[in-house]
């Protein structure tokens, strides 16, 4: 069996290190950071703190059933970094490596509170509920039967500055699968590339767009039933 | 020709930019004559735009403060 089949029938073990998709070295900028890191500058560790707080804080919700772990995760991980800073050898960027260490972490203790998360974007495969949209919007041909509005021009902006439509968005994004949700959490909320949310979370990069895939479809269903509604 | 119903299950693949040139050029060609699955590509981009404004999450102080005081106080790793 090949890697990739391995990879995408069953869900890597934490800290396996079985990545489908190779890392990305760290790059000239972020050994620099690394640099001020092992000199001990507490600027460059504040601000590592303040802008990777969020994004951890969002990922390790997918994994763990409460704020409170969650927070407890995070600041797991802070130690974690604190203690492999020195051995970091930048084979990975720092992000990926930071995040590795969560989710890693997250996922272990994921288990200790009953919460798996089968990694596998085929675990979760159940015929239509899947589907990107609903069978029963298209002809028999495959054509548009109720086809969607166009929202209007000025919609994105006004979507974003609602709050409601926020908030509906939110509500989609915590009833998403948490494999779907890892997936679109960080691609799409914090913005990490889809190699690094590969090697993140150890899954390959079909399973990365599947999952990728799947979320946003349910996104944008669920905001298409609030503009529908409003 | 391609279906709208399997261009709403391509439409990831296309914006990530994962696809032979000639499944693309189908895409396109599909997009070109159906208005309705380029307003179904425009909910997914705006719905994805909508995604990228995360509330800002602060670390607590105290904890923050914590880290701080045990990243000061690890010795600096020896020179090569």
């Amino acid at each position: 069996m090949s890697d990739r089949a391995k990879t995408l029938e069953g869900a890597p073990a934490p800290g396996a290190g079985n990545a489908a998709v190779p890392d990305v070295p760290a790059s000239a900028s972020d050994l620099a950071f690394i640099e001020r890191l092992r000199a001990r500058d507490p600027k460059a560790f504040s601000d590592l703190l303040d802008r990777y707080h969020g994004p951890l804080l969002r990922l390790a919700l997918v994994f763990v059933p409460s704020r409170a772990v969650a927070e407890e995760v995070v600041q797991e991980t802070w130690f974690g970094v604190l203690d492999g800073l020195d051995r970091f050898q930048g084979r990975s960027t720092l992000k990926t490596w930071i995040f590795r260490i969560l989710s890693n972490r997250a996922k272990t203790r994921g288990v200790r509170e009953n919460r798996t998360i089968p990694f596998s974007a085929f675990a979760d495969q159940d015929g239509d509920h899947d589907a990107a949209v609903e069978a029963a919007r298209f002809k028999p041909n495959g054509m548009w039967g109720v086809p969607p509005r166009r929202w209007e021009d000025d919609a994105p902006e006004k979507l974003l500055m609602a709050q409601q439509a926020m908030q509906h968005l939110e509500v989609a994004i915590a009833a998403l699968p948490p494999n779907q949700r890892a997936v679109v959490t960080l691609r799409d909320i914090d913005g990490l590339e889809s190699d690094e949310v590969c090697n993140a979370l150890e899954i390959s990069e079909t399973n990365q767009r599947v999952l990728l895939h799947r979320a946003r479809s349910k996104l944008r269903a669920a905001l298409e039933e609030y503009v529908e509604r409003k | 020709m391609l279906t709208c119903h399997q261009l709403t299950e391509l439409v990831t693949e296309y914006l990530e930019g994962r696809m032979s040139l000639r499944r693309r050029l189908q895409v396109q060609m599909h997009l070109g004559m159906c208005r309705h699955c380029r307003a179904y590509l425009h909910q997914m981009k705006t719905t994805v735009g909508a995604l990228g404004r995360p509330p800002q999450e602060q670390m607590p102080a105290d904890i923050k403060a914590e880290l701080l005081e045990r990243f000061g106080g690890m010795a600096p790793p020896e020179q090569r």
